[in-house]
């Protein structure tokens, strides 16, 4: 009986501590999520609370069946599958670099992780300048090593090129977060496996093929999901460095979704659009959840 | 933690009870935005908050200087400031309306229909002073209006004006009086070009933004194009003036007079550059004036000229450009919303500030104290400002420029040619005209 109640005191009290993180879940995240689903069936063209009328699936039947949604998935796509690939290759590389034995290593670690502590606003805005057309300082270096014979621009002149930019700015700040992630996995692989391997006469690729790689591939994982749902997500790299353009060539499926929300004052399409992200990565955040406890069980 | 570790609740129960609770309780609201008070007259006294922009037109400082000026003259008001680029002032509008954050907010003159229609900015017709109406230059006193209706009061009255680099002009031989059409423009353009003097001698705001459509609608307004019908129920750009403008801005590409930067660029990077010495003409409103003739900011200073917009071949109407001050319909303190506008768009503050941005008022123009502040810019706007042409006045005109913009420059880039582009823009825009 007592122990009974002793264990109903302490589901109490971790109910009560629970409390405070319940009610931030529910206020800025559960309730904003479910009410713009809410939303989303209607057609609400104001930011003023009102009656508006509903339409059911009328704004996913829009969306779905619209050119300006499948351009920006295209983009998406693309930045998605660019960004994360160069970042994990990159990132890859640069973890065995920090995990090797040099002097002074505390400090490249430290200097490594710099572009990931830039805001990305701040980072956007780096190399709009970086990339101007008439000052820019890749400008300035291509053409005094004479790689290019004069400035051009990279973020006007052609939408393709302007899209690989800000992949290379989206680059720049997220492989350090992956090659951490990396260094952490790769500091987890027993020294003696490698040693038993060059013992039998694995040269270093060989033993990073068949030891490190496979020995890497839950945090491989985990790390390449994380990253695909935080580029799916683009926005404010766009915003800052291309607003969207040249003719459109750099709008993802959430710079549209902010378009049509707050420019266009379309707040239940725009809701809609949100929804369709979600979805999305909903889908990727269960693959995430199933390596984790594959990781998990795999641990234990 | 393991799955049933609290009590016997799983993890896909606590979740799918929040969604539903969540579900629910935004079911039991009203669809739309938050904050269901709305907004009321106030004491005409105690705090209230402006939301500016940061670029062209009156400077942040200017701003600031005139509040202070206000806070002496009105001791029980409080006014605290706010700026934000241009690109982000109508976004900013939108979201702060239910929470009433700005009792006077910044607005554009492509806003009103929208912001009108939607009570986000009050209907000041009331309040607005018969005099207003007679005293008001025509260009300017249209600003904030819509369907016979005041939604604020106009503060900033701009054109888009031709700024040259006058020893550009003069070591390519070209007589400024010649300026005054785009073939002039044209003909000058090429021969600096020739001449060595700089490798762009033309530079322009065409990045995919609002700016490029005030270019756009200055030139189709001298190819004697329209916009939309005139029963605005169709768009009439993608034939006529509007196509003409169009392939005229492609042309001074292809023959090398544009900076291809400006696909690239707004009226800041427009400044710039010419402020470097890295064009030889350029359009821009009132203030690129002042700035590129600082020689704390330019390397041009003294050799900026400005002139009326060239004609095309129908005629040389501007941009209309101007921007006014509206009270928020979510503001509770509308009174003292409406003290701070009165007196900030009057002509006296107004005059004051001269060099920035050019009054509002008519008789403004006359004055010699604002004459002699703004000798240059004075008489081209005397001649530009009487003659404005507006962008539409539709309440989903954010969504159609967007259009217009991305079309527009898949045509600059050379990736459909103008007659498809502006066709596949008023495609796009028909379902957002009815």
């Amino acid at each position: 009986m007592t122990g009974f109640l002793r264990r109903g005191r302490v589901a109490l009290l971790a109910y009560a501590l629970l409390v405070p993180a319940a009610l931030v879940v529910f206020g800025v995240v559960l309730y904003p999520a479910g009410r713009a689903l809410v939303i989303s069936f209607f057609d609400v063209d104001s930011p003023f609370p009102g009656a508006y009328p509903f339409v059911g699936l009328k704004n996913y039947a829009d969306i779905l069946t619209g050119a300006r949604f499948w351009t920006a998935a295209q983009h998406t796509l693309y930045f998605t599958l660019a960004s994360t690939t160069l970042e994990v290759v990159l990132g890859l590389g640069l973890a065995h670099l920090l995990a090797a034995p040099i002097r002074l290593r505390w400090l490249f670690r430290g200097i490594v992780i710099l572009p990931w502590a830039l805001p990305t606003i701040v980072n956007g805005a780096m190399w709009r300048w970086i990339l101007n057309a008439e000052y820019g300082a890749l400008n300035a270096l291509l053409t005094q090593l004479h790689v290019q014979g004069d400035y051009r621009s990279w973020l006007g002149s052609d939408p393709f090129v302007a899209l690989n930019m800000v992949v290379v700015a989206d680059v720049w700040k997220n492989t350090s977060l992956v090659a951490f992630f990396l260094l952490a996995g790769l500091q987890t692989i027993p020294g003696d496996l490698l040693e038993a391997a060059r013992i039998d006469g694995a040269g270093p690729v060989r033993a990073f093929l068949r030891v490190t790689l496979p020995m890497l591939r839950p945090t491989l994982a985990a790390v390449l999901v994380l990253r695909i749902i935080e580029a799916f997500k683009v926005f404010d790299i766009i915003y800052v460095m291309t607003g969207g353009g040249p003719a459109g060539g750099t709008q993802t499926v959430t710079f549209l979704t902010y378009l049509q929300a707050f420019s266009a004052e379309r707040f239940s399409y725009g809701a809609a659009l949100a929804y369709v992200t979600v979805v999305a990565i909903l889908l990727l955040a269960l693959i995430y959840l199933r390596l984790l406890r594959q990781q998990e069980l795999s641990v234990s | 933690m393991s799955a049933n570790g609290m009590g016997g609740v799983s993890r896909r129960g606590l979740l799918a009870g929040g969604i539903g609770a969540a579900a629910l309780a935004a079911a039991g609201c009203d669809v739309g935005g938050g904050g269901a008070d709305s907004g009321g007259a106030g004491t005409g006294e105690g705090k209230i908050t402006a939301l500016f922009m940061q670029q062209a037109g009156y400077s942040e400082d200017d701003i600031r200087g005139m509040t202070a000026d206000f806070a002496k003259a009105y001791p029980k008001i409080t006014v605290e400031p706010t700026f934000v680029a241009y690109e982000a002032l109508h976004d900013k509008i939108v979201a702060a309306a239910p929470a009433g954050t700005y009792d006077v907010v910044l607005i554009d003159v492509i806003w009103p229909a929208e912001f009108g229609s939607k009570k986000i900015v009050t209907d000041v017709t009331a309040q607005f002073p018969a005099a207003w109406k007679t005293d008001m230059l025509g260009g300017a006193l249209t600003t904030a209006e819509y369907q016979n209706k005041f939604y604020g009061v106009p503060w900033i009255l701009d054109t888009k004006y031709l700024f040259h680099n006058t020893e550009m002009l003069g070591k390519a031989g070209v007589d400024a009086a010649s300026l005054s059409t785009w073939d002039g423009v044209l003909a000058a353009a090429t021969k600096i070009k020739n001449a060595g003097l700089v490798k762009y001698p033309l530079i322009w705001s065409w990045k995919q933004a609002e700016a490029l459509i005030c270019d756009y609608t200055q030139l189709l307004g001298a190819f004697g194009g329209k916009f939309l019908s005139d029963d605005f129920q169709s768009t009439a750009f993608a034939t006529g003036g509007g196509l003409d403008a169009l392939k005229w801005m492609k042309k001074t590409l292809d023959d090398g007079l544009t900076n291809p930067n400006s696909m690239e660029s707004l009226e800041e990077d427009v400044r710039k550059t010419f402020s470097e010495g890295g064009a030889a003409m350029a359009l821009n409103w009132t203030y690129m004036f002042n700035a590129a003739n600082d020689p704390a900011q330019s390397k041009v200073a003294g050799k900026v000229d400005v002139l009326p917009t060239p004609a095309g071949s129908a005629g040389a109407p501007g941009v209309n450009g101007s921007m006014a001050l509206c009270v928020t319909g979510g503001s509770k303190n509308q009174k003292a919303a409406w003290t701070y506008i009165s007196y900030l768009t009057g002509a006296d503050v107004q005059n004051k500030y001269a060099k920035s941005s050019l009054p509002c008022w008519a008789k403004s123009y006359d004055d010699p104290a604002v004459l002699s502040v703004a000798p240059k810019m004075v008489p081209a706007a005397k001649k530009e400002l009487a003659n404005l042409i507006s962008r539409p006045e539709v309440p989903r005109y954010n969504e159609i420029s967007q259009i217009l913009q991305a079309e527009v420059q898949n045509a600059l880039l050379g990736r459909k040619t103008p007659e498809k582009a502006l066709a596949d823009a008023a495609d796009q825009a028909k379902s957002l005209l009815s």
